[in-house]
This record gives C-alpha cells, sequence and structure tokens, in this order.
C-alpha cells in the first residue's frame, strides 16, 4: 500500500475535512519531510484564527476552563480548534494524555477539534510543532485556536511567543504568595485567571496575584507622564499602551465565570489591534521562530557536512587539552580542521 | 528529526465505573513509548470514533467490565466504518466471556484481553498488528 502524501490533504483540510485534518496533524507532528510541502500550501491560508494560550501551574484546572470556555465561545458562535499539550515521559518517550477527560462536555460538536500532543521532550510547555498544529487548525478555518500547555511551572513560557493573548490559571492553595512573586509565568500573563473560586482562599489568591501586578514587571508600563500608577487605577486619558491585566474568576467545572473570560478576551484582543501591538507581537514571534528554526536546521547541515571523524577529532583534542571548547567550534565552522 | 510514535487511544464505553484496569492498561503502553489518549469513563461509542478520528489513533483499546460489549462494539465498528477509519485496530479488555470471543474476532476486533493478561503481551500484539499494517 503506498503512503498518501500529506500535500494530497491539503483541499481536503481547506474544505473542513476532519479526518484529513486528522492525519496532516500527525505528519506535522512526525515532521515527515513531506509534512513541510503541506505546511508551506496551507501557510496563506492562515492568520484568520485567533491564537489563545491556556498555561498554569498543574492541577489549576487548565483542561475544565478550556472546556468551558470552548462552550462559552460557542454559544457565541465561533468555531475552536483546541490543541491541549501533556509531558512525554524522558524515560521511555512515551505518554498519557488526559486533557480529554475534562473535556467531554464539547463531544458531538462539529464546531469543535480536539488534539492531544505529548510534548516529545521539548521544554517550554509546548511541543516544538505546537505552533504549526495551531497553523493547520487555523487553516482548516477555526475562528478560536486555544492552545493549552503543560502544566507549567515558572519558565514554561514559549506559549506567549506563540499565542495572541496568554491566559494564566491559578486556584487557590497553591502556594500563592511566594509563587507570585518568583514566577516568570505570571509575567506572561495578558489575563489572570482565578478558577475554582469557590473554594475557601479565593480572595486570598486573588490579592497575591494583585499585589504582584502591582510590583511586579507591570511597574514599568504603568510609569504614565513620568508618574508611577498603581495598576489598579487606570490613569485620567486612556493610555494605548496600557493593557491592565484583569483577574477573572471562575468556577470551570459549573460553568461560572466564562461568560467575563471571554470578555476579557475580546478586550485584549481589541486593545491588540488598536494599539498596534498584535502586528508587534506576531513579528516578535515569528523572529523567535525563525532563529530557532535556523539554529537547527544550520546545525543539521553542519552535522552533515562534517565527516564524523572530524567531531571525534575535535572532542578528543579538546578532551587532551590541546584545544579549547570555543577554539574547537570555531574550527569545526571553518572546517578546518 | 522525524519520529513517528504508535498513537492509542483508551477508552471505558458504557456504565461501569472501574478503570484501574484501563489505567494499569494506559501506563505500560506509555512506558513502552507510545503515545496513550486516555478520555475517562462513561463513553459513548460516538464518543470514542470522534476522538479516535480527531487524535488518529492506529490503535483504540476498550475496556469492558459491563458485560455490554455485544452491543457496543458492533456500534463502534459501525461508526468506524461510516468515518472511514478501517484501518484502526481495536483491542478489547476487561470481563469477555471465552464464548463471545469468536464472535468479537469476526466483527472484527483484533485481539481480546482477559484479567491477568501480561502487558508485554499487549504490547508486542499492538507492535505487530500496527507493523503489519503499515507494511
Amino acid at each position: 500500500m503506498t503512503r498518501p502524501t500529506a500535500i494530497d490533504w491539503v483541499p481536503d483540510v481547506l474544505a473542513g475535512d476532519r479526518r484529513a485534518l486528522a492525519r496532516l496533524i500527525t505528519r506535522v507532528e512526525n515532521r515527515t519531510p513531506d509534512s513541510q510541502a503541506a505546511l508551506a500550501a496551507l501557510y496563506p491560508h492562515t492568520g484568520r484564527a485567533y491564537l489563545v494560550g491556556i498555561t498554569g501551574a498543574p492541577g489549576a484546572g487548565k483542561s475544565s476552563v478550556v472546556n468551558a470556555l470552548t462552550r462559552t465561545l460557542r454559544e457565541r458562535g465561533q468555531t475552536v480548534g483546541i490543541v491541549a499539550v501533556d509531558p512525554t515521559s524522558p524515560f521511555s518517550g512515551g505518554a498519557v494524555l488526559g486533557d480529554r477527560i475534562r473535556m467531554v462536555d464539547l463531544a458531538g460538536d462539529r464546531g469543535v477539534f480536539i488534539r492531544s500532543m505529548a510534548n516529545r521532550g521539548s521544554l517550554g510547555g509546548l511541543a516544538a510543532t505546537s505552533g504549526d498544529v495551531a497553523r493547520v487548525l487555523d487553516a482548516a478555518g477555526f475562528d478560536v485556536v486555544l492552545i493549552e500547555t503543560v502544566g507549567a511551572g515558572q519558565s514554561e513560557v514559549d506559549i506567549a511567543r506563540t499565542a495572541y493573548t496568554t491566559v494564566v490559571v491559578d486556584a487557590p492553595g497553591m502556594g500563592d504568595d511566594v509563587q507570585a512573586i518568583k514566577a516568570g509565568i505570571l509575567e506572561i500573563a495578558d489575563i489572570l485567571v482565578v478558577n475554582k473560586a469557590d473554594r475557601p482562599g479565593a480572595e486570598n489568591t486573588v490579592r497575591a496575584l494583585r499585589a504582584m501586578l502591582q510590583l511586579g514587571h507591570r511597574l514599568r508600563t504603568t510609569l504614565h507622564h513620568g508618574e508611577l500608577l498603581r495598576a489598579d487605577e487606570p490613569p485620567e486619558e486612556p493610555d494605548l499602551d496600557l493593557w491592565q491585566v484583569p483577574i477573572v474568576k471562575t468556577v470551570a467545572t459549573d460553568g461560572i465565570g466564562l461568560d467575563k473570560l471571554a470578555d476579557a478576551i475580546d478586550r485584549h484582543r481589541a486593545f491588540l489591534i488598536e494599539s498596534g501591538h498584535l502586528a508587534e507581537r506576531q513579528r516578535a514571534g515569528l523572529e523567535a521562530e525563525l532563529a530557532v528554526r535556523l539554529r537547527e536546521a544550520l546545525l543539521a547541515r553542519l552535522v552533515q557536512e562534517r565527516t564524523p571523524a572530524a567531531f571525534e577529532d575535535v572532542i578528543g583534542r579538546v578532551l587532551a587539552r590541546q584545544l579549547d571548547p570555543g577554539s574547537a567550534v570555531r574550527a569545526l565552522l571553518d572546517g578546518s580542521t | 528529526m522525524s519520529e513517528e510514535k504508535i498513537r492509542v487511544l483508551i477508552a471505558k464505553p458504557g456504565l461501569d465505573g472501574h478503570d484501574r484496569g484501563a489505567k494499569v492498561v494506559a501506563r505500560a503502553l506509555r512506558d513502552a513509548g507510545m503515545e496513550v489518549i486516555y478520555t475517562g469513563l462513561r463513553q459513548t461509542p460516538e464518543m470514542i470514533v470522534e476522538a479516535a478520528l480527531q487524535e488518529d489513533v492506529d490503535v483504540i483499546g476498550l475496556s469492558i467490565l459491563s458485560g455490554a460489549h455485544m452491543a457496543l462494539v458492533p456500534r463502534i465498528f459501525e461508526l468506524l466504518r461510516a468515518e472511514g477509519l478501517d484501518d484502526v485496530i481495536v483491542l478489547v479488555g476487561g470481563i469477555i466471556p471465552d464464548e463471545d470471543v469468536p464472535a468479537l474476532l469476526e466483527m472484527g476486533v483484533s485481539a481480546v484481553f482477559g484479567p491477568g493478561t501480561n502487558t508485554a503481551d499487549t504490547i508486542a500484539h499492538i507492535r505487530n498488528a500496527v507493523a503489519s499494517r503499515s507494511a
């Protein structure tokens, strides 16, 4: 049986065929050679979907928020593609992907497409191909693409380069005070969600997050005409460059607060468009993506061009202290080994 | 750069609430390097086939303890065919009386694994079935 080529599925994907979409995504995830031509053919059809990232600590309720938010977006007439990333076991290379457990409400809705992805060893909260998979869903015509990251700690901030609006989900009792101060992940939040807001301690979590917003990197953006403003006091004249990170309380499992979250996403989107930040974000994201791809491609090319013996030789000389690692790299680059 | 993983959907159709076996199998398949999509309890045949389509899985593992396998399995095959998913390998685990096994295999089930099955046998079966399918 000859294996169909990914490019053959492109017209079907554009026409909304879900089977073709699913199979093409597999090729993209596997980074098969034929997936590159398919991605190239789909690329002109991308840029229409609004990309929203959902991140936060494990157990905060990311999948439940995705589930409930998707229902709200569907009520508002928008179609939704979902990319849900879970970690790959570093020992076996396998993974158990359990995000669908919390998304059973979305079954049977043709306006929703859920794809679980293992991160396949990639750090940063996403798989290396998550951005490409989101693009395929974009080209397939979904209005909104929700990207749910691996349960993230403090450094999994790739999502901010991929999504236009990043939602960070927190919950009561997750070590708020200390975490809020040290957590780099909060700095990427465009919207903060306190999920499980019916639980004791929810107000403490909101307070800790609000304090962090006032203390943290937002100080820079709250400098207004040289004057330091509290982040919860909007300036008298609306400042287009100032986005006030809202804190939205939800009880995702009961469907509470999701209208407010959907509204906050809409407001952030409008802010990004009106302020010109959307174009900036897209540009910065693409720059970062190209840098990563270029690095990978150059390394692959170099490894291909130099013989294994050349690498062995250089490693031997570095081990024998005849060559330092920096000079070894220059020698390999020049081919002067 | 290119890497292919066997993708498996582990699903529990029907109304019984015992998912320990399904979880043990899911973990064993993960430890064998497979990507396992675990969908939880009380899945309808429609939900299972929809998830299999969206996730583009090679294998569906059904855990059935409720005794409803002779109703659930034919329905799942019917839906798989309707979606053009004829090439997906279907395994059944759980409590299946011996006399029902030939009928299930006749329907297209690739193998039936009862209680006490060594997960290594399940893993080997999946690898062989996937390899012979793509050959």
